[in-house]
């Protein structure tokens, strides 16, 4: 390569300059591709968790920040480690809190399962029709959930009350004659939950059904097997790994879920996002909401964690 | 025969309740009448209402450069991310890195939310920076979501990737930077285009975490409907959704025809 070209390549391309002027400094690109996003999220993911826990073993106070310093310096040059933890004792002592997590975790246990109900039809139907309706009917699949999640929460407030869709078609058609009792019930937190993470629960499912392989189907019902013996012994053991990935994914954010409940539930609905939610912005107790967040991610995310670590270890072995 | 004709029942009610709401929300939105379910005649009225809305028109405009910024952001960390995970066999933090990467997945909004705030505010008393909250807190907050989806969407194409076409790049002598810019980043640019507008949606749509780490005079579209909603019935907010739904529906028909027509060619 000429003098010239040499030159000309490298004022058409910014990015060699820059890689050079780094090499100069020592720092390898590769060094670096790896250390922009660790340190990001070691900033922005990581360290956050610490000062949560720091925060959930401070004291209250009536002050900015509202919380009381762990560490204190004295005048004599002594340092005064006061942790507190009155917060999870409080957590332990009243049953709101016990009783949120448990709660939380059958809403979403339950959603997850009636999701899981109304998805597998509807995946097995896509997979099963022709290639041209396949991606049509995948794509109304998937356009709800490119939509406004807020908004479809909030269509559900005009069909769930008193005066609303459901209660007035009912009404007018005679079948009963005082309006249901809907919104502000947990049967309305389940209705919005399962309505919103239905198409996560479809999407996994889909993927799983569209390998299926025919042949199996007809093997099966060559040997004599009836279509519901089939379906049982054959192609819903072998979609196992598409249920429990769309299950996670209802699951896990349905858990932590405050939009649902806050809109849809009512006041005895009790979640555990809504309860941090409500400590920190009604009560302003920043220490207690940071332990509530401390046991969450003990109780429920580390857990799920771990779930899909142990997966991800048995799918790499296969 | 008798088991088709249940599927197909099936699936017709699956749609029926996936888009039942949406529809009645569209509906409604050229209501005539103050209450979202009696009808009162056909009206365009609170679509007029919404535009004279300036609170609504400014939280728009602050979501959709929020998003944008943090969509931005995310691309570039997250495909970083992602060529340092799939490309380099092995380098310390490895481990670190991939559960860092994958922990936002899982994690509640409540939680990034919460944790994001606590650490700007432990910030600030220590460094005086961000001075305050607003625009950078949120931007800030939603890249570190955004990265983790960008990240899952480039690593699983760039896996898929030839590596061949890389290496015989190499071969020719090109730098690894020129091989990612000339090779690699035009492969998988349909990758990093899904993975921005993925990024953008979710930034658009966050109202949780937004609502932790923002301050006086930076509330966001979500932010700004979930306090009408709150507060009790407003039509407009159906006319808003219309849009919202209008504009998706747009996008995705386009993608679509986009992507239908590319193999023919």
């Amino acid at each position: 390569m000429s003098q010239a070209e040499a030159t000309q390549t490298i004022k058409t391309r910014p990015w060699s300059l820059i890689a050079r002027a780094l090499g100069h400094v020592g720092v390898s690109g590769r060094t670096l591709v790896i250390a922009a996003p660790t340190l990001w999220l070691l900033i922005f993911f990581l360290i956050p968790f610490a000062v949560v826990a720091k925060i959930a073993l401070s004291e209250i106070t009536l002050a900015s920040p509202p919380y009381l310093p762990i560490l204190e310096w004295t005048a004599d040059g002594r340092m005064i480690v006061t942790l507190n933890f009155g917060n999870f004792q409080f957590l332990l002592d009243d049953p709101l809190y016990i009783s949120a997590y448990l709660s939380s975790i059958k809403i979403a246990a339950f959603s997850t399962l009636i999701a899981l109900l109304i998805a597998y039809p509807m995946a097995y139907f896509i997979a099963r029709s022709g290639e041209r309706y396949r991606n049509i009917l995948l794509m109304l699949v998937i356009l709800p959930f490119w939509s406004s999640f807020l908004l479809r929460v909030y269509a559900w407030i005009g069909f769930l009350k008193s005066n609303g869709v459901i209660n007035n078609f009912l009404m007018s058609t005679g079948i009963i004659s005082d309006p249901l009792p809907m919104l502000q019930t947990d049967f309305a937190v389940y209705v919005g939950i399962v309505y919103t993470y239905l198409p996560f629960m479809i999407l996994p499912l889909y993927t799983n059904l569209v390998k299926l392989d025919e042949a199996l189907l007809e093997a099966a019902a060559d040997l004599g097997a009836r279509p519901m013996t089939t379906f049982f012994t054959v192609t819903l053991p072998l979609s196992l790994p598409g249920i429990i990935a769309g299950s996670m994914l209802v699951f896990i954010p349905a858990i932590g879920e405050f939009v649902i409940p806050a809109l849809l539930g009512g006041p005895d609905t009790l979640m555990i996002g809504r309860v941090l939610w409500d400590e920190f912005f009604s009560n302003r107790d920043w220490p207690v909401a940071s332990a509530v967040a401390i046991a969450m991610l003990i109780a429920v995310v580390l857990p799920i964690m771990f779930m899909r670590n142990v997966e991800a270890n048995i799918a790499g072995d296969r | 025969m008798r088991r088709r004709w249940l599927l197909t029942t099936a699936t017709i009610l699956g749609f029926i309740f996936l888009y039942a709401p949406i529809i009645s929300l569209v509906i409604f939105s050229f209501n005539e009448s103050r209450l979202v379910t009696v009808w009162g005649g056909f009206s365009t009225k609170w679509y007029g209402e919404l535009f004279q809305n300036s609170q609504i028109i400014d939280a728009a405009r602050l979501s959709l450069v929020i998003a944008a910024l943090s969509a931005s952001l995310a691309l570039v960390l997250g495909t970083l991310a992602a060529v340092a995970l799939t490309r380099f066999r092995r380098f310390r933090g490895r481990t670190l890195l991939t559960g860092m990467v994958t922990a936002p997945l899982v994690m509640p909004d409540v939680i990034i939310g919460l944790s994001m705030l606590l650490l700007f505010v432990a910030m600030q008393s220590m460094f005086g920076w961000p001075g305050g909250r607003g625009v950078l807190t949120i931007v800030l907050s939603h890249a570190t979501l955004c990265m983790a989806f960008v990240t899952v969407v480039v690593q699983s194409r760039l896996a898929d990737l030839d590596v061949a076409l890389e290496e015989a790049a190499q071969d020719l002598g090109a730098t690894p930077v020129r091989v990612f810019f000339d090779i690699t980043l035009p492969i998988i640019s349909p990758a990093l285009v899904s993975g921005w507008l993925l990024a953008f949606t979710l930034s658009l749509d966050d109202l949780v975490i937004a609502s932790f780490v923002s301050g006086p005079g930076s509330s966001t579209l979500p932010m700004v409907i979930f306090s009408k909603i709150r507060l009790g019935v407003s039509p407009d907010i159906n006319a808003l959704a219309t849009i919202i739904i209008g504009v998706v529906a747009l996008g995705v028909v386009i993608a679509t025809l986009q992507m239908w027509r590319r193999p023919k060619t």
